[in-house]
């Protein structure tokens, strides 16, 4: 039987979006892909689904969503509140950093996202939707991806792949994932060259603050200019997601995930792949300021950030039910030698 | 030669082949990214050719900048080669003042007239340095020297897609609606993106163009039969 997620309200601007769409950049086409990979992936490990598939990226306002399934597991990771309703009961509230089990007929209200950019949701076996040129990224600028390559539209209904859906328990994330703090690490240039010394200095020392021209393309950055040895300008060529170019005005623009490919500015330096989920939850607003490390050293903390999520992952665990004694921890810590009496709504222990 | 690597942080860097836009460093940056595309070395994730230099991409869990970086010294020793030549596209274009709402005024600019302007911008065969800022979106030279004209100082908030525009040494259409300070001169009724077509983007890098001018009934026939999914872009393709 067909299975779908029905949109019931849209919210403000929800995407589907996976790890991005590498391999095509050459043609001019942009990555996109999810601005906070971390809690896309987390979401994902939630559900058992591989860590890239294809999820809702949440920016501020998130959808209402209607299961037409027999049931679906949901995941949500990041600053979102979560509602659900069912059998015409009172909303519940539901706890993010947890997967949980929807029926048929349930709505589910994802809120306003505070306290970072976006939130993510993922669906256990994710949409059955075709990828465009591998994959399901959308980028709204040129309507490329799923959907015609737009956010979500009040009466979309969002296939799902309940054929390739993990079963299993409802498990949930021991912490929310730490992103870390602290300047956002970079790696000078390409064009650090272009700027003069006075303006690298300012470049490592300055606090700037995220601009109110901020969306997946890029962050404005307000803060002291940075001055450049001559033109601004450089024939157009390369550009990564983390890429900080440079234009005449001397302030500073943060480029994400929908970049483009290719751009005329100097850029004089580059967010650190550990520090691009930091960069993505960054809002108008909020304030920055940047560190230089060698590449080599980026790359270790990147193997390093990669180890860190991994633990993570294996440390989801089954959902303790509400006011139960959690008995997996207990054993895992091997803490306990006698028998114990679970007392339904008990909330000590009662030995030790 | 002097060939430079600078860093584009822990997943990516370029390697330069000079600081100017002409063909003979363009085709150094094609040879390298043919080579890398034909045996790519482990981690490798894609390479990215602009005017002058070659952007590799590639995953810092894997490998490594060491590594990946080693890798193109040994495809960069291995010896030049003549890239394949691009394919010869003929696109059709309109020269109408309505369609190209820039023609006039640039034509003033540049002491010609319009008639001029169009002929002199069909009278080349162009080459397709690179695509980028958007989707589709063909950087091509060398437009005659005769209409070197700057960027306009107001970009455009929204220039139509299809538009024809000149900058610089530069010409290009614009696949998508979108802002842009080319000089508009014409339209071209094929879409330079089609996500219907099995390849959605018309031209690659090393592709070289001819333009030729159609009148306003061609224009509209061709944009009539694009839109019902009725052309087929290979009758483009210059025997």
């Amino acid at each position: 039987m067909t299975a779908f997620l029905t949109v019931v309200r849209p919210g403000l601007f929800a995407t589907v979006q996976d790890l991005g769409r590498f391999g095509f950049q050459e043609l001019g086409m942009p990555v996109a892909g999810a601005l906070d990979p971390i809690a896309l992936r987390l979401a994902n490990a939630l559900v058992g689904n591989p860590q890239g598939t294809a999820g809702l990226e949440i920016a501020l306002l998130g959808p209402a969503l209607r299961v037409d399934a027999p049931s679906i597991r949901i995941a949500a990771v990041g600053p979102m509140a979560l509602t659900l309703e069912r059998d015409g009961a009172a909303p519940q509230p539901l706890e993010p950093h947890r997967s949980h089990t929807l029926l048929a007929g349930d709505v589910l209200r994802l809120g306003a996202v505070d306290g970072a950019s976006v939130a993510c949701l993922a669906v256990a076996g994710g949409f059955a939707l075709a990828p465009v040129m591998g994959s399901l990224s959308t980028y709204v600028r040129a309507g490329i991806g799923p959907l015609g390559g737009r956010p979500l539209a009040e009466g979309d209904r969002l296939p799902l792949a309940l054929d390739a859906a993990p079963d299993g328990p409802d498990v949930e994330l021991p912490q929310p994932p730490d992103y870390g703090a602290g300047p956002l690490r970079v790696v000078l240039g390409p064009q650090e060259d272009r700027f003069t010394e006075a303006a690298l200095e300012t470049f490592l020392s300055a606090t700037y603050r995220v601009g109110k021209q901020a969306d997946r393309m890029g962050l404005r950055l307000e803060g002291p200019a940075l001055e450049h040895r001559g033109s601004a300008d450089i024939p157009s060529d390369g550009l990564v997601t983390g890429s900080i170019q440079v234009p005449g005005n001397g302030q500073p623009i943060l480029l994400l995930n929908d970049h483009q490919t290719a751009g005329g500015y100097a850029k004089i330096a580059t967010v650190i792949s550990a520090d691009l989920a930091r960069a993505g939850r960054l809002r108008p607003g909020d304030s920055l300021s940047f560190q230089a490390v060698a590449v080599e050293d980026a790359e270790a903390i990147r193997r390093r950030q990669e180890q860190a999520i991994a633990g993570w992952i294996r440390a989801i665990r089954p959902v303790r039910p509400a006011g139960g004694v959690d008995l997996e921890a207990l054993y895992g810590e091997n803490l306990i030698s006698g028998t114990v009496d679970i007392v339904n709504g008990g909330s000590d222990l009662p030995l030790l | 030669m002097s060939i430079r690597f600078t860093s584009a942080g822990d997943t990516a860097f370029n390697v330069e082949f000079g600081e100017t836009i002409d063909r003979a460093t363009n085709a150094l940056v094609m040879d390298l990214h043919a080579r890398l595309k034909a045996a790519p070395p482990p981690g490798l994730v894609e390479t990215v050719p602009t005017f002058r230099s070659l952007l590799v991409v590639y995953d810092p869990v894997s490998t490594g900048r060491r590594e990946i970086q080693a890798a193109v010294e040994a495809a960069l020793a291995g010896g030049g080669t003549t890239p394949a030549e691009g394919r010869l596209w003929r696109l059709p274009v309109c020269y109408d003042p309505d369609l190209g709402p820039d023609l006039t005024e640039l034509a003033d600019q540049l002491g010609l007239t319009a008639e001029q302007v169009a002929a002199l911008h069909g009278s080349v065969e162009y080459f397709v340095y690179m695509l980028g800022f958007m989707p589709g979106f063909g950087y091509m030279g060398d437009l005659p020297a005769e209409l070197d004209r700057p960027r306009r100082t107001e970009p455009r908030v929204r220039v139509p897609a299809g538009s024809v525009a000149v900058a610089g040494r530069l010409t290009t259409v614009y696949p998508w609606e979108s802002p842009g300070g080319w000089h508009l001169i014409g339209r071209c009724p094929v879409p330079l993106y089609d996500g219907g077509r099995p390849d959605p983007v018309l031209l690659a890098a090393g592709d070289r163009v001819r333009f030729e001018a159609v009148d306003r009934a061609a224009f509209d026939g061709i944009a009539e039969a694009a839109s019902a999914g009725r052309f087929d872009p290979a009758s483009l393709r210059a025997a």
